[in-house]
């Protein structure tokens, strides 16, 4: 029988798992298994930084619906790592990350380039490996797989010893998945889906609040059928933005802390709230004991463990977001879907009276706003949208009309600034066919933009919307709005970066726009460099803030819809 | 307010340190937590006495863990649990008798005597334990340890007698 090397039965068995693009930087203890891969099919990225090889997995997991891959080496590339790892346990996305190890003859005697990877990861990983053993190696990662992508989904770590890589062992496919304590409820019990339709059928306020739930569970198509029969509106979470079209007439837009008056309003409003895919986020639900006083909830989940975690449910729920809703279609059956007119004219006069605003005068300075608006104009909205977190990140929620699913990716709970640029190449990596639009700002791009390029070289041309107001943006707002305009720590000096300057020394085009008449050429001209990474800097009005908002730890009855509201 | 866990896990390596950190990063107390090995190979029952106002959170966080196979709430009246303490009391007052007495009066058993001091090991419920504590306390206790508790749920008379009759 012939002998392979746990470095080659490790990348054996990524192809086995159908991984065609990877994305890493090597280092001592990975060695091994970087040799492999220089024959493998499999495409690997080179990041610049482990950390931005971890967000790239991610934004290929977004993008495709499949599960993202990152290879780095043992040590600081582990410990790099961690923020995307932790990232991607918060917003629950399918990763496997491999990371080498010192030889197990050296664990536990601080060698070089050791740290306790498995440990370190216990908390930020939904599971974690340490193989000590090459013949294991092709179940771990088999396991690793189905673990990363099943149930709710989340990122799983495979710990791989050098001596491990380097051992000669005999090839064999991985056999039946052995995980006594690992069976996620993906089937919906009958009984509660008859509870919650009952529930539903009384309703006179219902709301529909969604969110990433229905993405990992790819229902969008069924949500929408369920909208259509029962005629409830919708709202849509930071992470659940597409999963119904913003066009749709019963779609209100994402609630919450910076939510659309009408989506916070609706939810504060209703008398039978239908939770599917959401867990109850305090950016959601600001003070949870003033959230949605009146509403009777039914919460589906496929994690029992956010059912009744931060709100009881009248009617919970435990199964896949997919198999919930088809069951509820079915139970509902032929019933008429109720015409509800009373509760949809409230909330379309709340629309018009209460929409969002901002005022962009033609010779003024640009307004963030206002390049969401025309960017969304000039792609038709057909693009993939990607962003840090802060303003930007808000701004682009809110402004763009997101049609599909898998169209917006961001980094929702663990709000990890710098994760627009990195996952935005993981996403056109994945999607090459796609246009992928990051939207991010300057303080989000100054921590990862080296990725871009890892972006110009392996021929990735994502374009950056750089929403350029010299500061920490969001966290200046609360300066402004709580700590009586002291600006501590925030302001990252005007005109201190050359963007522009910058994008060209790193291979992609730079383009600038300073004035509102200068914004649709400066996209246009992007739209037409696809050669190469563009990155467009906008020089935007340093004072606006974000709206609507409700301050931190407030009730969501209190919605302030700009700054004469304060 | 305290609750007894039974949790059968794989015996994995760093499987506790999942459980332990998992409780530690969710706010949950551990009270007492004992690990050995079950009946069934490859299976380890942790019995975790833990503080929390309510156990779903707990129960449902652990249920996560790819290694928990099973968790099972222990209450006082459908189960049994037990505890070990071994006590090393000073006789150096001269009163080595009446420290053998008490120990009589709780089946304990003395594992060690010396000049000054006498070890007992007592086994039982909780509440026993902490009962002879307190007798012997008096004398002067120089030592003390315990196992923490382990558990196992009574028989279910009920779905016994149910199976019988059919």
């Amino acid at each position: 029988m012939p002998t392979i090397s746990g470095a080659q039965a490790l990348i054996k068995a990524l192809e086995f798992e159908g991984v065609d693009v990877m994305f890493g930087l090597p280092g001592g203890a990975i060695l091994p298994a970087y040799d492999p891969l220089y024959d493998s099919p499999i495409n690997h990225i080179l990041a610049r930084h482990e950390q931005g090889a971890g967000h790239m997995a991610s934004g290929y997991a977004w993008a495709t619906g499949r599960v993202g891959v990152c290879m780095v080496t043992s040590g600081p590339g582990a410990t790099n790592l961690v923020t995307a790892l932790a990232d991607a346990l918060m917003d629950s996305v399918p990763m496997v990350a491999i990371t080498g190890q010192v030889a197990t003859t050296s664990v536990g005697n601080d060698a070089f380039q050791e740290a306790y990877t498995t440990g370190i990861t216990m908390p930020c990983t939904k599971h974690n490996y340490f193989v000590t053993d090459a013949n294991d190696l092709a179940n771990v990662i088999h396991e690793a797989f189905y673990i990363a992508r099943s149930g709710r989904p989340g990122p799983v770590l495979v710990d791989v010893p050098k001596d491990v890589l380097n051992a000669q062992i005999e090839w064999k496919d991985p056999t039946a998945l052995d995980l006594p304590g690992y069976k996620p409820t993906v089937t919906p019990h009958p009984r509660r889906i008859k509870e919650a339709i009952r529930l539903i059928e009384q309703a006179e306020r219902p709301v529909l609040y969604v969110g990433g739930g229905i993405i990992k569970a790819e229902a969008s198509d069924e949500l929408r059928q369920l909208v259509s029969a029962m005629n409830i509106p919708v709202v849509t979470t930071l992470m659940g933005r597409g999963v119904v079209a913003d066009s749709h007439p019963l779609t209100l837009g994402m609630p919450g802390m910076h939510g659309t008056y009408t989506a916070t309003t609706a939810i504060q409003k209703s008398d039978v709230l239908i939770a599917l895919g959401v867990r109850f986020d305090d950016r959601v639900t600001g003070d949870p004991d003033f959230f949605a006083p009146e509403a009777m909830v039914i919460h589906a989940d496929v994690d029992p463990a956010e059912i009744g975690k931060v709100r009881e449910a009248e009617v919970p729920i435990v199964g896949d977001a997919k198999a919930v809703i088809e069951a509820l279609i079915e139970e509902w059956g032929d019933r008429p879907a109720p015409e509800r007119a009373t509760w949809l004219e409230q909330l379309h006069r709340w629309q018009r009276e209460k929409g969002l605003k901002y005022d962009q005068q033609p010779d003024g300075k640009i307004k963030p706003q206002f390049v969401i608006e025309e960017l969304h104009r000039i792609t038709g909205g057909n693009a993939i949208v990607v962003s840090g977190v802060g303003q930007h990140q808000m701004w682009a929620s809110l402004h763009w009309g997101f049609e599909k699913p898998r169209t917006w990716i961001n980094s929702g709970g663990l709000g990890t600034m710098g994760y627009a640029v990195p996952a935005a190449v993981g996403a056109k990596a994945g999607m090459p066919d796609e246009l992928v639009w990051a939207i991010d700002g300057d303080g989000c791009f100054q921590m990862t933009s080296q990725e871009l390029i890892t972006a110009a070289v392996d021929g990735i041309p994502v374009k950056i919307a750089l929403i350029n107001n010299s500061q920490h943006g969001m966290v200046t707002q609360w300066q402004r709005l709580f700590y009586g305009g002291r600006l501590s720590a925030s302001q990252l000096g005007v005109g201190a970066v050359d963007y522009v300057m910058l994008a060209e020394a790193m291979g992609c085009a730079g383009i600038r726009a300073e004035t509102p008449g200068e914004v649709a050429p400066a996209i246009e001209k992007a739209m037409s460099i696809n050669d190469r990474p563009v990155v467009v800097e906008f020089v935007v009005d340093r004072d606006e803030m974000v709206f609507p908002m409700v301050p931190a730890g407030g009730s969501n009855d209190i919605v302030l819809l700009g700054p004469e509201d304060l | 307010m305290q609750h007894t866990l039974s949790v059968l896990v794989e015996d994995k390596a760093g499987v506790l340190a999942r459980v332990s950190s998992l409780l530690a990063r969710r706010g949950f107390n551990i009270h007492s937590l004992a690990v050995g090995p079950t009946a069934e190979a490859g299976m380890s029952r942790m019995t975790i006495v833990v503080e929390a106002p309510e156990l779903e959170q707990v129960k449902k966080q652990l249920h996560k863990l790819i290694n928990v196979v099973k968790i099972t709430e222990l209450d006082r009246e459908r189960s049994v649990e037990r505890e070990i303490m071994l006590v090393r009391i000073s006789t150096t007052s001269g009163a080595r008798s009446d420290v053998l007495e008490i120990g009589a009066i709780f089946k304990a058993t003395v594992i060690d005597v010396g000049q000054s001091s006498i070890t007992f090991q007592v086994t039982g419920t909780p509440a026993k334990l902490s009962d002879f504590f307190e007798l012997v306390r008096a004398y002067g206790v120089i030592d003390m340890a315990k196992s923490g508790r382990i558990a196992l749920s009574r028989e279910n008379k009920a779905r016994k007698l149910k199976a019988v009759g059919q």
